[in-house]
């Protein structure tokens, strides 16, 4: 067996074999300049003060570009690669691209929060430029002749007036030599020379994807290594009292127990603790693990059951809670409308959520003379080199991060508690081990998307428009993982589609209210806008129909006149992006509104009976999407959702057809929420486990055409990952509702009662 | 001893004759590209062919496969790529591709016995498979495409 594919111990830029190669790293520009006109804190900033990517040319013209983000199903491993291609002129034919591991000097790694593209944009082009800069200059020099007379011509050098031509391969030697230019310096190309950018290409990986030979965390195999199954602590915190192995080393092909202490809390992103059957083979580690018998001690967290839990929530979210956003007197308001105008108030719940990537947590890592080197699918290796150095009590440097192919990732492999349970394991084993979660462990163990409850009140005018609104959530925040006392939304969560809220309301006010966490909470495609989103869209919509109005012409109201949102007596992160550059915009909330209201033929369709269309718009990670959803429902209570319309305002797109995919993708996860994604506890316990407790959208339920329109934008680029999940699911319950007159106010599907 | 065939080749496996045939494969064969997603045949991305038939390598037993031939993703078109791989990436189909092994061993043993299959007819015949990013209007557009090649 041989260590597998893809990878490389510690060499950044194993293909570049001759001597003479051509390597440039972001890290030789001055951090200063890079720095210049970004605040602090930002991500963009984080990738600048420790920069993210090395081009490599070899002699023979190949091209090496390093993929510093994480590959799990976005195409990151493609676009940004791309990006440094087009400002180098490269042609794309002859660009190898590599995995970085984790490592501090390329910047933030955490593929997470839909900001590759927005946080290294710029920094991939200046790489580009660089390497393009640097082989002109290589080229006048040999012709001795002005650089302002030779320009690029895909892959080559030309001399303008003589058409003598090198290639880069032929320039590497010679470029490699000459200093490296200040950012000053630089040349980009203009939008109107762009080859690659906004035109896109396949996946650079495509051909391994389709025939199984991409390898994933679940496929890395080295010499010598042995199998893990874990037996956690069903309740959070929980910790062994005693443990009967006899029976378990009885199974064919089990090699021996080991016990693995429990975290100390927070948890964040420690292991959970528990018993690991090690066995030669996969197989056998399970079978070995069911025949464990271990007597649990619970803990404190046995108490937690998600009925009562619902209920202390939505109580929470009727009292007064911490104001996040007030503008106007909303009290006053309610007070005068009172007696005039109408109040209308409502409730909205969504349970927690789980992540079911189709990869469960799964690793391999190998402690070996002092170090540990993993080969993880996660969209975090830096925090890889963390846990396991803590863990461990060694150095970051010596833990290597090898980042295989991810299996859905989905905010779930940002969390590598289940790779320091490998490195921990590893050395006490004495060898390579691969731990395997069960989609039962997926299931159980997750760090679930919050459970949230949404108080809404508004008081509607004469004119049925909102002359006041007030919204409270109450949720476990992710910051529990990190903080045991930590009950309130931060302001991060908070801002996501939440102190946001862009609606043309003189009163309007905005609170959260506390919530303690049982379980680990984390970030799951699209977060906290889910809930927010969900309530706020779904709210808009009960107030178009009581006021009597058409849900879009009503929808376009609320946002009002195009303008930029006035934040700054909040506390808004907005998704770590420069607010100059990218503001909450409300003229382009509304342009993807009626783009998608005319694609889908919004108040032009002649649908059947039971059938209906809904819209709902929001704006998340900085882009922007609006969504029709046409449903039918049968005498049965069935939902079928034969079309979905997404409009996308994400400025400047990379690569438009697979962008189109993840918001076709964004369709059906929030499809899933929508019908059947609910976690619950019982005891403590969580009570799903597999795919027939935790159903995710099957092709039969999904929806069966989603189109979606790109709005052709020069902005700076934003997210395409997640964005298009919190509109679908408000979209397809006001879609319910306009086919059946049913509300949907708590999620999921599953928990309501569409007929009769 | 248990003899089987697995693409194309003679094997005999002298193991646990109750391990599915998914971990035989993975762990004993080293044949990674089909995956484990679930362990109780609810999502498909273990599928194989059995004697040209679709099955869920992770609730079959290597005993219940002896004698048999079993082909998977690596043995799917030795020599090249088969019309579905073919389709499959002229649509772009895949994104994080887990379980596309499985949709791609699912959607040939479909076209085996419906070359001209209706949306109902691959709605039936792959709503076992799930793809948790969401790729089933391609896989469908992949599935028909293929037919269409093949026509």
């Amino acid at each position: 067996m041989s260590i597998i594919a893809n990878v490389s111990r510690r060499g950044f830029l194993k293909g570049l074999a001759s001597s003479g190669a051509l390597v440039l790293g972001a890290r030789f520009y001055p951090k200063v300049l890079w720095a210049e006109g970004l605040p602090a804190d930002t991500h963009a900033d984080h990738a600048t003060l420790h920069p993210s990517v090395f081009v490599g040319i070899d002699t023979d013209g190949t091209v090496y570009i390093v993929a510093h983000r994480s590959e799990m199903g976005t195409a990151i491993r493609t676009s940004l690669p791309l990006v440094v291609a087009e400002e180098m002129d490269a042609d794309w034919k002859r660009v190898k691209v590599e995995q970085a591991i984790g490592d501090p000097r390329y910047g933030d790694q955490n593929t997470d929060g839909s900001h590759s593209i927005r946080s290294f944009f710029e920094v991939m082009r200046q790489a580009g430029a660089t390497a393009r800069f640097m082989l002109i200059q290589a080229a006048a020099q040999q012709w001795n002749v002005p650089p302002s007379q030779c320009r690029s011509d895909l892959h080559a050098v030309v001399h303008g007036q003589t058409g003598r031509r090198l290639g880069y391969g032929d320039l590497a030697a010679a470029a490699s030599k000459l200093p490296v230019p200040k950012k000053e310096e630089l040349q980009l190309k203009p939008r109107s020379a762009w080859r690659y950018i906004g035109k896109g290409m396949a996946s650079y990986d495509l051909t391994e994807l389709c025939t199984g030979k991409a390898i994933y965390g679940m496929d890395a195999r080295v010499d010598g290594m042995v199998y893990a199954s874990i037996e956690h602590p069903p309740v959070l915190g929980g910790k062994v009292k005693s443990c009967d192995d006899k029976e378990a080393l009885k199974v064919a092909g089990v090699l021996q127990t080991v016990p693995i202490d429990p975290f100390k809390p927070p948890p964040a992103f420690q292991p959970l603790g528990g018993v690991a059957v090690i066995a030669d083979n996969t197989w056998a580690a399970f079978q070995g693990r069911q025949k464990l018998n271990i007597v649990w001690d619970n803990g404190p967290n046995e108490s937690y059951d998600s009925g009562e839990y619902k209920k202390e929530l939505q109580a929470t979210a009727h009292q007064p809670g911490k104001v996040v956003r007030n503008e106007g007197d909303v009290d006053a308001a309610f007070a005068q409308g009172g007696q005039g105008g109408k109040i209308v108030e409502a409730d909205y719940y969504v349970p927690l959520l789980a992540h079911a990537s189709m990869e469960p947590m799964v690793v391999l890592a190998e402690f070996k003379d002092g170090k540990v080197t993993a080969w993880a699918p996660t969209q975090n290796p830096q925090a890889v080199q963390d846990i396991v150095s803590k863990e461990l009590g060694i150095s970051k440097e010596d833990v290597v991060c090898h980042v295989t192919f991810l299996g859905g990732g989905f905010g779930r492999k940002s969390k590598p508690d289940y790779v320091a349970e490998a490195a921990v394991l590893s050395k006490k084993v004495g060898r390579p081990v691969k731990v395997v979660w069960t989609r039962e462990d997926d299931i159980k163990f997750d760090y679930y998307n919050a459970v949230a409850a949404m108080y809404m009140k508004a008081v509607l005018d004469t004119n049925g428009k909102p002359s006041a609104w007030l919204q409270r959530s109450v949720f476990p925040p992710i910051t529990s993982i990190f903080d045991v006392n930590a009950v309130y939304g931060d302001p991060g969560h908070l801002g996501q589609g939440w102190t946001d809220i862009p609606y043309d309301i003189p009163n309007l006010r905005v609170e959260n209210g506390p919530a303690k966490a049982h379980v680990r909470i984390g970030w799951l495609r699209s977060v906290a806008n889910i809930y927010h989103a969900f309530a706020v869209q779904s709210f808009s919509d009960e107030l178009a129909h009581t006021a009597g109005r058409d849900p879009l012409q009503y929808l376009l109201e609320l946002i009002g006149p195009p303008r930029v949102l006035n934040l700054k007596n909040t506390n808004y992160p907005n998704y770590g992006a420069p607010y100059d550059a990218y503001p909450v915009d409300t003229g382009r909330l509304r342009r993807v509104t009626e783009m998608v209201a005319e694609k889908a033929g919004w108040g032009k369709r002649k649908l059947g009976k039971g059938s209906g269309l809904g819209i709902a718009a929001h704006r998340s990670f900085v882009t922007y999407v609006a969504t029709v959803v046409e449903v039918e429902v049968n005498d049965r209570g069935e939902v079928r959702i034969p079309r979905v319309d997404t409009a996308v305002d994400a400025g400047t797109v990379v690569n438009p057809e697979l962008t189109r995919a993840q918001f076709e993708g964004a369709a059906v996860f929030g499809t899933s929420v929508v019908r059947s994604g609910e976690i619950t506890a019982t005891r403590g316990v969580i009570d799903q486990s597999n795919f027939q407790d935790y159903p995710v959208a099957r092709m039969n339920e999904a929806p069966y055409q989603t189109n979606v329109y790109l709005v052709e934008s020069t902005a700076p680029p934003a997210g395409v990952g997640e964005p298009g999940v919190p509109p679908m699911v408000a979209a397809l319950c006001n879609a319910i509702y306009a086919a059946t007159g049913k509300r949907v106010r708590e999620l999921p599907l599953s928990r309501n009662k569409l007929v009769g | 001893m248990i003899q089987l065939k697995v693409n194309g080749a003679e094997r005999s496996f002298d193991g646990d004759p109750e391990m599915p045939v998914l971990w035989y494969l993975r762990d004993i064969l080293g044949l990674t590209g089909t995956k484990f997603g679930c362990g109780l045949a609810l999502c498909g991305a273990c599928t194989v062919l059995q004697n040209g038939e679709a099955i869920r390598s992770c609730v079959v037993p290597v005993r219940d496969v002896a004698g048999k031939e079993i082909t998977t993703i690596e043995g799917l078109s030795p020599n090249g790529l088969h019309p579905v791989q073919r389709a499959w990436m002229q649509q772009n189909v895949p994104q994080c591709g887990y379980c596309q092994s499985g949709q791609i061993m699912q959607a040939v043993a479909l076209l085996k016995s419906k070359p001209k299959p209706t949306d109902q007819d691959i709605d039936d015949a792959m709503s076992g498979n799930i793809c948790r990013c969401g790729t089933y209007q391609r896989i469908r557009a992949a599935i028909k495409a293929a037919a269409e090649a093949k026509a």
